[in-house]
């Protein structure tokens, strides 16, 4: 069966073969963010074994641990599952929906939440 | 690896017709909107989770005294077993980018060992999530209340022996001992150990007949009944993607083995696959930090 979307030129990313010396220096990269990803997980571990939540500095640590969260989510997003490597367009097509998506929904949490008792103290 | 996408065509030629203007295949492409879905069903499932939390907050346990135990080395153990865990995920996250990479170089005895050690990660990382759910649903031992509206655990294990049902609700009138060590606020951060005497007097007040052991379709001893829904709810759907994954992983390393990629010329399958894996790898980053740390 002929395929449908056959490529017009060589720009489709399934035609992207790389050589022996590329794909060395790829493999380096992939080692670098696997450890950085380690190194990441290991520091939001040591957090959250060490610091207590009833401890004053338990509002910096929560943040810290989302934009560590999001740090690793963009790791893994634009380097392992190649985004980075896409056009720009393509970036744009998947990335500002669910961000546009998400925000809304934590805007929508926090504004028809706000009548729960003690939903403001997401802030605190 | 970046030259494909990136080569610069023309507007006109781009979006001419005949190719995908975002040099995508079709199966990506889909791929993509898929995960883009996927993600939306998850980020729901976080949110609420994150509402449920705050406004029980004064029944929520703190996560690393409700997971603190490893298998076989009992308990002690600060989150250590879903460190390991994520850790997991994320190693077969790498061979899969790693079998991706061999694609790319057409390599088919690289790309099949790489694939297996992905699909076996992920087969460990189910065997631990299902040892995760028993001993959640097993307890950490148990508790009773007092008169004066304490809540009181016993220690791991007391239960266990002591009693003739070791799950759910039971009778505090079937218990004979008297327990020699209580904890208060053991899933708290001012957890505190009562022994001996003290330990002796507060069984004495205990209220009602009722002593809960580990979680059930109701209640659970960690916390609000919300927390243990949440658990099954959100790691068994989790699990439920990782499952499959682990399943198309195996049918792409199949045909991988056969030689099916090596005849199309291409590995995109297995990056199409790849994607998906990295996708239920990030969702567990995601229920990592929210669900146990937060």
């Amino acid at each position: 069966m002929e395929r449908d979307d056959l490529i017009v030129n060589d720009s489709y990313s399934f035609a992207a073969h790389h050589s022996e010396d590329d794909g060395r220096k790829i493999r380096k990269k992939i080692v670098f963010v696997t450890i950085l990803l380690t190194v990441i997980t290991a520091a939001e571990v040591g957090l959250g074994v060490f610091i207590k939540q009833n401890s004053d500095i338990w509002g910096i640590v929560k943040l810290t641990f989302i934009i560590l969260t999001i740090l690793k989510a963009a790791y893994i997003v634009l380097s392992f599952m190649h985004l980075g490597d896409e056009r720009r367009n393509m970036r744009y097509l998947i990335l500002f929906p669910y961000a546009l998506f998400v925000l809304y929904l934590l805007f929508i949490l926090i504004q028809e939440g706000g009548h729960a008792d003690g939903m403001m103290r997401i802030f605190h | 690896m970046a030259g494909h996408a990136s080569k610069t065509i023309d507007k006109t030629t781009l979006w001419g017709g005949g190719q995908s203007p975002f040099s995508v295949s079709y199966g990506k492409m889909m791929m993509w909107f898929f995960l883009v879905s996927d993600a939306l069903t998850f980020s729901g499932l976080l949110i609420s989770l994150g509402y449920a939390k705050v406004v029980h907050a004064d029944a929520w346990p703190v996560g690393e005294k409700v997971f603190e135990a490893l298998p076989f080395l009992g308990t002690g153990y600060p989150l250590m077993y879903v460190a390991l865990m994520t850790f997991l995920l994320i190693v077969s996250s790498v061979t899969m980018v790693l079998a991706v990479e061999a694609g790319h170089r057409n390599n088919k005895k690289q790309v099949v060992l790489w694939m297996a050690l992905t699909v076996a990660g992920g087969v460990f990382f189910l065997g631990s999530q299902a040892w995760e759910w028993y001993h959640f649903i097993h307890g950490a031992g148990g508790y009773f209340k007092t008169t004066s509206g304490q809540t009181v655990y016993f220690q791991e294990h007391w239960l266990e022996e002591h009693a003739p049902e070791s799950h759910g609700t039971i009778m505090a009138s079937s218990i004979e001992s008297v327990p020699t060590a209580l904890y208060l606020n053991k899933f708290n951060t001012g957890r505190e150990l009562v022994e001996g005497d003290a330990a002796a007097a507060l069984w004495a007040q205990r209220d009602a007949n009722i002593v809960v052991h580990g979680a059930g379709m109701t209640e659970n001893e960690y916390g609000h009944q919300l927390y243990a829904n949440f658990f099954f709810f959100v790691t068994g759907f989790h699990g439920f993607h990782v499952f499959s994954g682990v399943l198309i992983n195996l049918i792409v390393l199949i045909m991988a083995m056969r030689g099916v990629f090596e005849r199309r010329g291409h590995y995109e399958m297995v990056e199409k696959i790849g994607l998906y894996w990295h996708f239920v790898d990030l969702v567990w980053v995601f229920v990592f930090t929210f669900y146990y740390l937060i």
